[in-house]
């Protein structure tokens, strides 16, 4: 059905995405110019075969697409899993991503897969392991990273940087670019009693190859202060949308996704975020002209 | 390697404090914020495992099944990021559980749907023509081994599993039946098919996947009172595309 206009585009446009589900496939088909670009995430194209990849190959003949790894667990202490980078690697071969990231979080201890986007500390050491282990990454899958920065909810005694210094060393000594996720600023920032518009000021927006925008829940920490939780179950709030242009006015148009993936909406729930991205993304392009 | 050993082992162990060094901005112990992590890893655990088994969550009920999920999470833990392939161990968990064992049919049922899955995400592949083994010459037909899709999926019980999964997924379905059975899943195309086989014909496939020859399967498939019918196991994987390629 979509032969006639099989363009196979590689590059990621400076325009809204969105994760891709299986559930809104139809819709996307119908209606493909309502975004410029899909992301996946990578291990869900990790089988042999089937209609996952079926569906994503279909995709790829029509859209860019931003391959999100969520398992490779790069601040881990211990040693990355080869079984698992060389899935990765086959994975980009066929799709050929326009934009390849990961997260700064470890989620592999002792061959157990905990599934969560777990914190490490901003310390020398840490540097160190995440960017031999981005080196590695990046040797084999044979392309250039953007790393993620994180939402957190604690913190950690040893830690002796910010997480910007942590990220723009890592970035300088490995190469690889930064994922700039903004609603994981806002939520951080106020689970550790930060601006978020200092952080973006002192972001190094030139490094950044890719947004984020995802929902976040509110709850309280155990002293009664407010503990934001990145759930990527609901809209974007105003506030990172209003973080969001402060940063597009800082680091110019960038390809934004919006992340929705638990409670999903509607299709046109969906659109209608992307769209909005999309109006921002052209109104900082145009003052850009 | 210390740290992050402390800090998964209390992600799964609630009943272990907060890891040493974890803390709030005010350097205060984390507390809840550290749950927030523990909350994450089992509640997303448990959704994958939802996900994986809906008909044991529809035998026991919903929330016997998240409680149940529960301490199966925590005793084990994926072993892989590939969450399409988590659960694997539920089985011998369910089969296990004593609480459980007046429903003895639970372990087989969860074999059933793990094989679904596993077969869902198999190597897409494609079958020989529908006359290559007539193009053999007779004399030569029972020293062919043939290669079978990779989806395809074998499940001897002495419980009506079938029955029991359709009663469960599919509207109008009828009562199972007190009985045993066999069930063949196959992956023609991108859908999954299930249906009830003879013992016969599961050891005749199952003999050709272990790469035997066709003689030899025939052999293993024929029991000491009644001979296989060959033509009926032959239509049988033609009809399913299950030959992928023939060796002489």
């Amino acid at each position: 059905m979509l032969d006639a206009q099989s363009i196979r585009p590689d590059q990621v446009p400076n325009r809204a995405g969105v994760g891709y589900k299986a559930q809104h496939l139809d819709d996307i088909l119908q209606n493909p110019d309502s975004i410029g670009w899909i992301e996946i995430h990578a291990e869900n194209y990790m089988g042999d075969g089937g209609r996952p990849i079926a569906q994503l190959r279909h995709l790829r003949e029509r859209f860019a697409v931003s391959c999100h790894g969520v398992g490779l667990s790069i601040g881990a202490e211990g040693p990355l899993d080869q079984d698992h980078l060389n899935r990765l690697k086959k994975l980009v071969d066929w799709l050929e991503p326009g934009l390849f990231s990961e997260h700064l979080a470890w989620s592999t201890h002792d061959s157990h897969f905990l599934n969560d986007l777990l914190p490490v500390p901003y310390t020398q050491a840490t540097v160190d392991r995440v960017v031999a282990h981005i080196n590695q990454v990046q040797d084999t899958v044979g392309q250039q990273m953007l790393l993620e920065n994180p939402s957190t909810y604690v913190a950690f005694e040893e830690s002796d940087r910010t997480e910007i210094a942590f990220l723009s060393e890592v970035a300088s000594r490995s190469g690889c670019g930064l994922l700039l996720d903004v609603n994981n600023v806002f939520v951080s920032a106020t689970n550790q009693n930060y601006s978020p518009e200092g952080y973006i000021d002192a972001f190094p927006t030139d490094l950044v190859g890719e947004l984020h925008l995802g929902g976040h829940e509110e709850d309280a920490d155990d002293f009664g202060a407010t503990l934001l939780i990145d759930s990527h179950s609901r809209p974007v709030v105003d506030p990172v949308w209003a973080l969001y242009e402060y940063t597009l006015a800082k680091a110019g148009p960038r390809p934004t996704l919006i992340e929705w993936d638990n409670d999903i909406p509607e299709w046109d729930t969906l659109a209608t975020e992307a769209a909005r991205a999309d109006r921002l993304l052209s109104s900082v392009a145009a003052r850009a002209d | 390697m210390a740290a992050q050993s402390q800090f998964a082992q209390a992600l799964l162990d609630p009943a272990q404090p907060v890891p040493e060094g974890v803390i709030d901005p005010e350097g205060r112990p984390a507390g809840k914020r550290f749950d927030v992590y523990r909350n994450n890893v089992v509640v997303s655990l448990l959704d994958a495992m939802e996900t994986a088994f809906p008909v044991i969550q529809k035998l026991i009920g919903a929330e016997n099944f998240r409680n149940l999920a529960g301490l199966y999470v925590r005793e084990h833990p994926p072993a892989s990021p590939l969450l399409m392939f988590y659960g694997e161990d539920f089985p011998a968990f369910l089969q296990g559980f004593t609480p459980l064992s007046h429903v003895p049919y639970l372990a087989d049922v969860a074999r059933l749907e793990l094989m679904r899955r596993s077969a869902y995400h198999a190597a897409d592949t494609t079958p020989v023509a529908a006359d290559a083994l007539a193009q053999v010459a007779p004399d030569k037909l029972m020293d062919l081994r043939l290669t079978l899709a990779p989806s395809l999926r074998i499940l001897t019980s002495a419980y009506p599993v079938v029955a029991i999964w359709n009663y469960n997924m599919l509207p109008d379905a009828p009562k199972p039946p007190a009985t045993s059975q066999t069930t063949l899943i196959t992956r023609p195309e991108l859908d999954l098919e299930m249906q009830e086989i003879s013992p016969d014909m599961a050891a005749f496939l199952g003999s050709l996947q272990a790469g035997n020859t066709l003689g030899e399967a025939l052999a293993n498939a024929t029991t000491n009172d009644t001979a296989f019918d060959l033509t009926a196991g032959i239509v049988l994987m033609l009809q399913h595309g299950l030959i992928i390629d023939i060796l002489s």
